[in-house]
């Protein structure tokens, strides 16, 4: 795809502006639906039985009893969903998550499910399902995992590129990284090194999985889902049920939050094959606590950093060591911890070392940026250690080292334009810095980094007989962005933006569409439509050159409407969008444009952020007092949708830092499964989040368009824990860094002297 | 041309951080890595991504390889 | 099976269901009344998207037995705009871009409103406290909080002006909704 890389001085009509967003009645009236407010006649309720144990064999699970209970309609256990993935041993690890086979692997694994009439009996059926375990030993913990003699989760890994005979917990170790930090660290002045640890959270989003499952003998399936990706599910249920993908129609309800958490199924192969069973619709709803014990919550993490720099504030050297656990099953996580943990910096020697370690624990999912936020806390934690231990200012340290055009990334690839030094310098001379700060409050700052992702994506803009718009997208809208599509189509178009209507197609209308993740919806919908709406302007073109009987390259078309070119066609009058699809009809037919695309190219984005906090000395309680955003946007569609997404993530931020861990007892359950003890953020807990949108524009949108969604939950971490420490005098090195951790440092520090 | 190997395929290509191939699009690339290290095959199937210039495509493999640009094979990521 | 008959009056209409005696409120309105804009985020009253008002009182209905309404008026989010009005809390919710997924928007609506019917100059302070019991995990309540304090601007600026007439209420008895 070609594009003109000057248009950093585009003008646009209404990009930019802050318009109503056309699901915003339906949102705020209580109509909107989502996954679990559709309904089908004869509908069953669907339920799961989940195991107690977080690491067991399954000798037998007898449903006789079950079976007789009237009303019950068709029980599943792995028998009912058969290996059909051909090898595919990432699809085999879905299947396995989704309904266990053989053997449990953490506490809240799937081991069969029913379907009843209502869900008095199903609760009577799933109790009266007798499960005979053998219990197995567990590990939980990532660092115990990783030792020799560790229990372990699955037989059949090995480290990749690592002994092919030796049965362990760690499934890859990567490494990523230039130079030579031995080197480095002799050319040092000055070297700090420490150990960090997070805890696992979840994304924690409002609405819980639901969906409403149907499939008939034919082989024909629906299925109305809460997702981030109803194309992604379709390829993956199809494949699971040995479906064929274009008769198994799924349709997107509105998502209640994702945050990375919904590109995955987890229970949605299970409701189509009890539908599929029993011959009848079912509708599948997790309970809160399902959603915590067996989704897919993010990684929690064991590091090691060490950073050496010159005494006039050049890093010589920085090396990583992370450690994350995935769950039960293999996983990258860590590796993309391992990419992303020095990317904002430019340095000569440089390393970072992953290691993916599994443990008697859920399918770890993508949360937000994952495995940035541990690797950031890490790394911008110690480079507040270093700033301090050479007397700098920890802006200026961060100024003097940061990446830009033409620096090496530590992860490989070289930099093009990017926002890192902004960001910077906004902070700097932002006015919270200049904010009074009295007894036990302290101010912090960190940065942080996100790819940004494109993918397949379709789009179809269809012109109407009145001149208004109808644009239909693959990519479900998690925040707002149908909005900012209309407006893309609007600007493209030339018509107002109150005449297009957006619309998230079910998957019959379009072809594949990628799951919304890698903050691609905005940017790869927003290319696609782009493209289709060029598309429609060409055809548009086309019928005003057959009405006016001239060449379609004399006419030109500005700002909705069709303009012959050349004196010699004075007499013509401009043909508006509306006026060429009334005629429509009669100039060839119903006018609309396509795309089918992969965006690819896209940019990456970065963050920076100040928190100022008041620590109580006496409880360990921390309190947000203020808190700003920067972060570079490349250009802001809608301005509204962009300073949410960096307050939302702020926040997630916040109460990570703060609050939310899952707790494991000893015997491998999760202790906190509901939202009273998984202490999310309230808005009592918050101040307003100031928000500074910079844009420097992505050369590889025709816009400028830079992902936005993740970036603004990497930084926060460290930015509380380097606030904290400069509030009441203690480094904290666990997140979170609740009341309990902060008030043991403090004693610990006062009992040191 | 030159093009940087990072991460875990690394292994595939005996360890070197860098090979020298010629390609004028991704899919040619990629082809000709299989034909010369079987091991990169698995880690194909597993997912890559190739950064051309600093644009980093996952899936379009059409994409043309320009002469001199900086080329970068990484394992393919994703977001939330 | 023995169900409990239950006479009720919903966003000002009267309505009869027929539910099991465990059967909380939020499962009674969005499987046997049809209103499904309260939602279920954890039924265990920790997230507030099932908010609505039982006589006037913020509730968690899904700490509420649908029996328990028996005789008292519920309002739930369908119940806020008048007609094709929007309530001045909905108006703002939107033109602040105080939504993101929009799960949460209907718990938030009905506590705002239950707040601003009790204290309509609340300071900022007093919304986050009052606004405490709802969760939203995308916006960071930034956006909520200042268009409550719009929403509050805006009816204490119509309190002002002389009253609407009165909205038509529907006959009640002979044509009472219903359902089982």
């Amino acid at each position: 795809m070609t594009h003109n890389p000057s248009f950093t001085n585009q003008t646009f009509k209404v990009i930019g502006t802050r318009v109503p967003r056309p699901d915003g009645l339906d949102k705020v009236t209580g109509r909107a639906r989502y996954g679990a407010d559709a309904s089908a006649p004869g509908q069953l309720v669907g339920m799961i039985l989940r195991s107690p144990h977080a690491h067991a064999e399954i000798k037998n699970i007898d449903t006789s009893k079950a079976d007789k209970i009237p009303g019950v309609k068709a029980i599943i256990t792995s028998a009912d969903l058969p290996d059909k993935v051909n090898g595919r041993r990432d699809m085999l690890d879905t299947l396995e998550n989704c309904m266990a086979r053989g053997r449990v692997l953490y506490d809240g694994h799937a081991i069969a499910a029913v379907a009843a009439i209502d869900a008095d009996t199903a609760k009577k059926a799933l109790k009266a399902i007798k499960v005979d375990y053998k219990i197995l030993p567990h590990v939980t913990d990532v660092d115990e995992a990783m030792k020799d003699g560790a229990p372990i989760v699955q037989q059949w890994v090995r480290t990749a590129g690592g002994d092919a005979n030796k049965a362990t917990n760690v499934s890859q170790v990567s490494q990523f990284g230039h130079g030579n930090i031995e080197e480095g660290f002799a050319e040092a002045d000055v070297i700090i090194e420490r150990s960090y640890k997070t805890e696992q959270t979840h994304q924690g989003y409002i609405e819980p999985h639901a969906c409403l499952a149907s499939v008939g003998p034919d082989g024909n399936g629906e299925l109305w889902v809460t997702t981030q990706g109803h194309y992604t599910f379709r390829t993956q249920c199809a494949q699971l049920l040995g479906m064929d993908i274009a008769k198994l129609k799924v349709t997107s309800s509105e998502i209640g939050g994702g945050f990375g958490g919904k590109t995955h199924v987890w229970m949605e192969p299970v409701a189509l094959a009890l539908s599929r069973k029993a011959n009848r619709p079912v509708k599948l709803v997790m309970t809160r606590e399902e959603v915590f014990r067996a989704t897919g919550p993010t990684c929690s993490t064991s590091m090691d950093v060490k950073i050496g720099a010159k005494k006039d504030g050049r890093i010589t050297a920085a090396l990583a060591v992370l450690r994350y656990q995935d769950g039960a099953f293999p996983g990258i996580w860590g590796m993309l911890g391992g990419m992303t943990a020095w990317a904002c910096y430019d340095l000569p020697n440089v390393k970072a070392i992953a290691y993916d370690v599994l443990v008697n624990r859920p399918k770890v999912a993508a949360y937000r940026a994952p495995s940035a936020p541990m690797a950031a806390f890490a790394v911008e934690s110690t480079m507040d250690l270093v700033a301090q231990a050479i007397n700098m200012d920890p802006v200026d340290f961060r100024l003097l080292n940061a990446a830009k055009e033409g620096t090496r990334a530590s992860y490989g690839p070289t930099y093009g334009p990017i926002g890192i030094r902004a960001t910077l310098e906004a902070v700097k001379n932002h006015p919270q810095m200049k904010a009074k700060l009295g007894p036990n409050q302290g101010r912090g700052m960190a940065c942080g980094f996100w790819f940004n992702f494109g993918g397949q994506t379709c789009s179809t803009v269809n012109i109407c007989t009145d001149g208004t718009v109808n644009v239909s997208v693959g990519t479900v809208d998690v925040g707002g962005s149908r909005a900012s599509l209309s407006l893309i189509a609007a600007e493209e178009l030339g018509v107002p933006y109150e005449t297009v209507k957006c619309t998230v197609s079910d998957t019959t209308a379009l072809g594949h569409n990628d799951t919304t993740e890698g903050s691609r919806g905005t940017f790869s919908s927003g290319m696609a439509i782009i493209f289709a709406a060029r598309n429609a302007v060409a055809e548009l073109r086309a019928r005003a050159a057959k009405t006016w009987d001239i060449p379609v390259e004399e006419v030109e078309w500005k700002d909705g409407v069709a303009y012959p070119m050349g004196d010699q066609h004075h007499n013509l009058k401009p043909l508006s969008l509306k006026d060429i699809a009334a005629k429509s009809p009669r100039t060839g037919g119903p006018i609309a444009g396509h795309n089918e695309t992969v965006a690819d190219g896209a940019g990456v984005s970065f963050a920076s952020h100040i928190c100022d906090v008041e620590v109580d000395p006496e409880t360990g309680a921390t309190r947000i007092l203020r808190y700003a955003v920067v972060q570079d946007a490349g250009k802001a569609i809608h301005p509204d949708y962009v300073e949410g997404q960096f307050q939302g993530a702020a926040a997630q931020g916040i109460g990570w830092a703060l609050n939310e861990e899952y707790v494991y007892g000893k015997d491998g359950r999760l202790q906190n499964a509901g939202f009273l003890d998984y202490r999310i953020p309230v808005c009592s807990d918050l101040p307003f989040i100031d928000t500074t949108i910079l844009e420097i524009p992505n050369p590889g949108h025709p816009y400028g368009i830079r992902g936005v969604g993740e970036t603004s939950i990497v930084p926060p971490l460290a930015a509380i824990g380097n606030a904290v420490s400069n509030a009441v005098g203690v480094r904290m090195n666990h997140v979170p860094m609740s009341p309990p951790r902060i008030l043991k440092a403090i004693k610990a520090q006062r009992a040191a002297g | 041309m030159q093009v940087a190997v990072t991460g875990l395929l690394c292994t595939a290509v005996n360890g070197a951080a860098s090979i020298n191939i010629e390609a004028d699009t991704i899919r040619e690339l990629l082809r000709k890595l299989v034909e010369r290290y079987p091991k990169f095959e698995p880690l194909l199937d597993a997912g890559v991504a190739v950064v051309i210039n600093g644009e980093i495509f996952r899936d379009n493999w059409s994409e043309p390889i320009p002469a001199g640009a900086e080329v970068v094979l990484m394992p393919r990521i994703q977001g939330g | 099976m023995s169900g409990v008959h239950v006479s009720t009056t919903i966003n000002g209409d009267p309505v009869e269901f027929v539910c099991q005696p465990g059967e909380v409120l939020l499962d009674v309105l969005r499987n046997r009344v049809g209103l499904t804009g309260a939602k279920e985020g954890c039924g265990t009253g920790d997230c507030g998207t099932c908010s609505v008002t039982v006589d006037g009182r913020l509730v968690c209905s899904c700490l509420v037995l649908g029996a328990e309404v028996e005789g008292r008026t519920v309002t739930t989010v369908e119940g806020m705009a008048d007609g094709a009005d929007l309530h001045p809390l909905q108006k703002k919710f939107i033109e602040h871009a105080a939504l993101q997924c929009g799960i949460c928007t209907p718990g938030f609506l009905v506590a705002a409103k239950a707040l601003l019917d009790r204290n309509p100059d609340p300071s900022e302070e007093q919304i986050r406290y009052a606004l405490a019991g709802n969760l939203c995990r995308c916006t960071g309540y930034d956006k909520i909080v200042r268009a409550v304090q719009a929403a509050a601007k805006d009816l204490a600026v119509d309190a002002t002006k002389p009253a609407k007439p009165a909205p038509k209420k529907t006959t009640a008895g002979k044509s009472a909704k219903k359902t089982a």
